[in-house]
């Protein structure tokens, strides 16, 4: 390793949320992978220490045993319940709670979705979900859309982190909009860590030299031809785009800027 | 619950949305026995109010009507 590598490597800053330092800054789901055992090798590849997960009914007539944790070691990965697929405030704070209860932690990613074409989040409803849940304790992770005002009304609302979008979820359409994740990050004092949208390498890179905290993301691995190698690639840009924004890029110009020295020419 | 729908050897709670039939007099964990499921693997929901202590599963009777929910952690993003 050169000496450069070592030093970028080792001034960053350190990622907390809640209190709890993560020693990564790439956090992904466990869904819709081919196979449990390429989940678990790219999970392995993408570093990530925080994992996704849904819950759902248990398959009484064991027709699918989609049991996750069958396959995936609570000891070496921090599970963070979801409330994916919740329409309703009151919906989305029942699955938090069962989440809850299955004992590992008090983190929650909370999704109250607004419409299904889209995926976009309902905010009142995710405002009110926000607020109960963090009167019970939860740290709540809020998935929210790339607006300021909510994403600050969330802070308020007692949210330890919030999780604007880079594109609708599942659509690998990348970082839409990235004036309004940079606005959010400077304006927040909790975490912002993007959930959704990311499609490929060069996305997540873009999206952390916004200087957010971290990316989430799921389907950008489990629907890559080869999502180990896609998570590893992941876990490099995430690294890339973190330095490239503690570097501080260089001024953009309309016009060209000679690298070379224009004296000393031959005449 | 009410007494007319219930078969005189056994109740009919309604699991994970489906009526399922069982001996009266049995419990949440019996039914947990009955699916061999692990008490530990799952969450609980019963009439909409989760059993966080898991050792209550083996004293609370189902009778007809009854809604359980039994969940657990699936791949989500």
């Amino acid at each position: 390793m050169t000496e450069s590598t070592l030093i970028a490597g080792s001034t960053d800053t350190t990622f907390v949320i809640a209190g709890r330092t993560l020693r990564s800054r790439l956090m992904v789901g466990t869904g819709k992978y081919r196979s449990p055992g390429e989940m678990i090798r790219a999970l392995d590849a993408s570093g990530a220490e925080v994992v996704t997960v849904a819950v759902r009914r248990v398959s009484l007539d064991r027709s699918h045993d989609d049991g996750v944790l069958a396959h995936l070691d609570p000891s070496r990965f921090f599970l963070l319940s979801n409330t994916a697929g919740c329409y309703t405030a009151s919906d989305a704070i029942r699955y938090a709670r069962l989440g809850r209860a299955a004992g590992f932690n008090e983190w929650v990613k909370l999704e109250v979705i607004g419409d299904q074409d889209t995926l976009l989040p309902d905010t009142a409803a995710l405002l009110e979900a926000t607020r109960t849940l963090a009167a019970e304790g939860f740290v709540v992770l809020a998935y929210t859309n790339d607006d300021l005002i909510t994403a600050l009304r969330l802070e308020d609302a007692g949210a330890a982190a919030v999780m604007p979008l880079a594109s609708p979820i599942g659509s690998g359409l990348g970082l839409l909009n990235p004036y309004s994740i940079r606005t959010i990050k400077h304006r927040l004092s909790v975490p912002v860590v993007v959930d959704a949208g990311v499609g490929t390498a060069s996305d997540a890179c873009i999206t952390m030299e916004q200087g957010v905290d971290g990316i989430l993301m799921n389907t950008a691995l489990a629907a890559a031809d080869d999502p180990v190698r896609m998570a590893h690639a992941m876990r490099l840009a995430v690294d890339a785009g973190r330095q490239a924004h503690l570097a501080g890029r260089m001024p953009r110009r309309e016009i060209a800027v000679p690298s070379s020295p224009s004296l000393g020419m031959l005449e | 619950m009410t007494e007319h729908a219930v078969s005189p050897d056994g109740v009919i709670p309604v699991v994970n949305g489906e009526q399922r039939a069982i001996a009266a007099g049995s419990t949440i964990g019996d039914l947990l026995r009955e699916l061999e499921l692990s008490p530990a693997a799952v969450v609980v929901e019963y009439n909409r109010e989760i059993v966080r202590d898991r050792e209550r599963l083996d004293s609370l009777v189902l009778s007809t009507g009854d809604a359980v929910e039994i969940v657990h952690f699936v791949g989500g993003g």
